[in-house]
This record gives C-alpha cells, sequence and structure tokens, in this order.
C-alpha cells in the first residue's frame, strides 16, 4: 500500500463511521451468549460510550488509552468470571464482521484489528 | 471578534479568539473532565446559565440536553459572554401548599399542591420535596406542564420510609412543604410527532409516564403511545380505569396493565412489565423509549430496548432509588 497523506481514522470516515460501527458492533458483543455475561452489571449506555472510545482508538482516531487503566477495568472480570482469550476473540470476531457489514476494505479492516489487537494483553491482565 | 468572558462559579475566566470554553478553562487550572477534546466523549460536558450556547457546542447530545442549554466545552466558541456551570445548578425551593390527598391504591398517595409562582417544568421531571427538619425526598411530577400552577404526586408508601410514612400519616390540607426546581431529563418534548413512544413503570413509574403521556396527548402526537404498568400484584396497579378511557378516547394510546406474581385476573397481562412489553413489540427501531421505577426493571429494559433497536439517544429512563433500608 502507498504512503497516503491522510489518517486511517480520515479514510475510514472519522466519528460518523465511529457511530455507525458502535451501533452494529455493541448490539452483536450483547447478543452473543458466549460473552455477554461480562456485561450483566454494567450501565449499558455508560459501556456504551466506552464502546465508542475503544472503537475510535482501534480506528486511528483521537484517544488518551491507557494501558492501565483497561487493565484495572477487567481484572475482576478476568479473576471472577475467567475472562480468558477466547472472549477476546469473540470480540475480535464481531470488530471484524461489523466492519465488513459496513463495506470498509480489507487492508483497513486489518489495521482496525491489529490496533485493537494491541490492547489484549492489557484488558486480559498479562 | 474579541476574546469572551466566561463565568464559572465565583470565577472569571478570559476565553481568547480561537480558543474552546475548554481550553481557557484549562488555562486557568480549572479542572474540567475532559479527553477526546473532539465532541466524541462528550466528558466535558457543562451547562450554560443564561443564554442558549452556540448550536455547534451541542452537537450529538440528547434533545433534553440541548433544550436545557447543556454544551460541550471542547466544541465551544463564545460569541458572547457565557455564565456556565459544571453539572446541575443549584436546585432554588418554593413553597408550595397542599391542596388534596386521596389514595390511589393502599400504598400509593396521590398528593396534590398548588404553588403561588407557576413552575417552569417538562412532564416526567422531578422535584424535591423538603420538610420543615430538612429531610427530602425527589418525587416524580405526575401532571403535564399545562398547568403551571398545580403539582400532583404519586407517594408509595415504603415500610420505614421516613418521607413516605409521614406524607400519608400527617401532612395535611392546607399544610406547605418546600418544593425545589424541577430536575431531570427524563420527559417529553413535542419535536418529533410522528414517533412510536414505549412507555415502561413499575409501581408509582406511573405517575412521570402518566405526565409525558398527557402532555403528548395534548400536543397530538401522532405517533403510537404504548404504556405497560406492572407490579407485582394487583394492589400495587392503580389508575386501570382512567386509562383504559384514555385508551378509548385516543385510538394510538394504548395500554397493558401487567403483574409479576400469581394469575393475572382477565384484561391483566400476566408477566414483569418490561417482558411482556418487549414480547409484543419486537422491533423498536426509531422508538422513544421511556423507562420509570424500579432500577433492576429499569436497567434490564434499557438493555433491550436498545437490542430491539433503539438507540440510546432515544431512550429516557428514570430509576427510583428508595432512600428506606427497610425495604424487602
Amino acid at each position: 500500500m502507498s504512503e497516503t497523506s491522510t489518517t486511517l481514522y480520515d479514510q475510514l470516515g472519522g466519528e460518523a463511521a465511529v457511530n455507525a460501527a458502535v451501533d452494529i458492533f455493541y448490539r452483536k458483543v450483547l447478543e452473543d451468549y458466549r460473552i455477554n455475561r461480562f456485561f450483566d452489571n454494567t450501565d449499558i449506555e455508560k459501556q456504551a460510550a466506552k464502546q465508542k472510545a475503544f472503537l475510535t482508538m482501534a480506528f486511528g482516531g483521537p484517544n488518551n488509552y491507557n494501558g492501565a487503566d483497561m487493565r484495572q477495568a477487567h481484572a475482576h472480570l478476568v479473576k471472577k468470571l475467567g475472562l480468558d482469550d477466547s472472549h477476546f476473540d469473540a470480540v475480535m470476531e464481531h470488530l471484524g464482521a461489523t466492519l465488513r457489514e459496513l463495506n470498509v476494505p480489507q487492508n483497513l479492516i486489518a489495521q482496525v484489528a491489529a490496533i485493537a489487537e494491541s490492547t489484549r494483553n492489557d484488558v486480559l491482565g498479562r | 471578534m474579541s476574546s469572551k468572558k466566561i463565568s464559572l462559579n465565583d470565577r472569571e475566566v478570559e476565553c481568547l479568539e480561537g480558543d474552546s470554553v475548554l481550553d481557557a478553562l484549562l488555562r486557568e487550572h480549572i479542572d474540567i473532565p475532559h479527553a477526546c477534546r473532539e465532541g466524541s466523549c462528550q466528558s466535558c460536558m457543562m451547562r450554560s446559565l443564561e443564554d442558549a450556547p452556540p448550536a455547534a457546542a451541542q452537537q450529538g447530545l440528547k434533545d433534553v440536553l440541548r433544550h436545557q442549554n447543556y454544551f460541550l466545552a471542547c466544541l465551544c466558541y463564545p460569541q458572547a459572554d457565557m455564565s456556565i456551570s459544571l453539572g446541575a445548578s443549584p436546585a432554588s425551593f418554593s413553597e408550595c401548599t397542599v391542596t388534596a390527598k386521596e389514595l390511589l391504591n393502599p400504598e400509593t398517595l396521590l398528593l396534590t399542591m398548588e404553588c403561588l409562582e407557576p413552575m417552569d417544568f417538562y412532564a416526567g421531571q422531578f422535584v424535591n420535596l423538603k420538610r420543615a427538619d430538612g429531610l427530602t425526598r425527589s418525587y416524580s411530577i405526575a401532571n403535564n406542564r399545562i398547568h403551571a400552577h398545580k403539582l400532583t404526586f404519586h407517594i408509595r408508601r415504603l415500610a420505614g420510609g421516613r418521607f413516605s410514612e409521614w406524607a400519608h400519616r400527617e401532612l395535611a390540607i392546607g399544610d406547605s412543604i418546600a418544593v425545589s426546581d424541577p430536575q431531570g431529563l427524563c420527559y417529553y418534548l413535542p419535536n418529533n410527532p410522528d414517533q412510536n413512544l414505549l412507555l415502561i413503570g413499575t409501581g408509582s413509574g406511573l405517575a412521570p409516564l402518566a405526565g409525558i403521556i398527557s402532555e403528548a396527548l395534548h400536543h397530538g402526537h401522532g405517533g403510537e403511545i404504548h404504556l405497560y404498568h406492572g407490579s407485582r400484584e394487583m394492589d400495587g396497579l392503580y389508575w386501570i380505569e382512567e386509562m383504559r378511557q384514555l385508551e378509548r378516547q385516543y385510538p394510538n394510546f394504548h395500554y397493558t396493565a401487567c403483574v409479576s406474581r400469581g394469575d393475572a385476573p382477565q384484561g391483566i397481562a400476566q408477566g414483569r412489565a418490561n417482558e411482556v412489553a418487549m414480547a409484543a413489540l419486537p422491533s423498536l427501531k426509531g422508538w422513544r423509549v421511556y423507562l420509570c421505577g424500579h432500577p433492576d426493571m429499569v436497567n434490564k429494559a434499557k438493555r433491550q430496548a436498545y437490542l430491539r433497536g433503539a438507540s440510546f439517544q432515544d431512550i429516557y429512563s428514570d430509576a427510583f432509588h428508595v432512600a428506606s433500608t427497610t425495604l424487602d
């Protein structure tokens, strides 16, 4: 791929694209029996804002990602509910499916997936 | 254009041309929550206390928030001097007089008050009622804003509830009580008259919903309006006949009363109100949803409504957290 002057975030369509993606992605996550129990005790509206922050980051947009916060936020899920790689994989699956549904080109999907993948060890507390 | 003055609490800050309100406040080391600085995280939401903020600073906010002059500091480039606050402004109280008391069911009191000054509220909002000794509780206004001098409340008697016991037993017609400015964002705006509305309430959660419905019908709301009112047992329901009457009067209004325990009598649905509603309405795409009452119901129904296609922008809720610790 040749170098372009626009960022990944711009190529994806910026905030409007994030909003469209959150709408599809978060519903997929909440409907997935493999992982929706992790959200049982959350205020889903507040959680949606976090999903948006996460997707904004994965889209290469403005963020203040903090690995320590990510660890802390998921620590009790890892410890008490057994959050592990299989669950992270499920989320990655939904992220890919969401982007395909939005007709995002494969090379951009790969870039988003790589950024999201970079949070795995923080999420799983390793 | 020159710089503008921003007043926040007792401070006055200069906002230079080309700077956002957030830039100006942070420069003065005023700690304002913020993150993305481009209007997407909404963590720097503030409220303009006098004039409406620039429209561009309200991008992406719920309509009731825009209506109440909330804005995002990071997107706000002031056109004029502004007086702003972080969070809700401190409530002021006015005196109202009790004009009627009537039982709606064995546990719920319909309390009616008259205010000297008309109150600028929206149906669905709540106020704080303050007893002379300072004991304060929040109650939803159950009437519409056409009656701006009159306020009605549904006060459910809670075992060991200091305020509700007192209101039921001792508060008398002619007594006066302090009432705060109206608060809360779970209310009706007549800006989308064709939108379908789903309202789910448990117990005295019917109060704000009844106000919202009466306001919507008063404005000639054209979309379908579905109300589900639930309680554990028949004793906890009320206004069944009134709601059925309203149903006969307005073809777009639909009412279902629900009981969650034991067998339901004829004409009453069996099951929790949110479950009954969701079974009947598989798609809520484009709907506006109001949820009032028990926190567990509100939380659950919010998720169900979202998964059925309602957007968070269109889900309004008021969870009734009770102060009393001796509840069953």
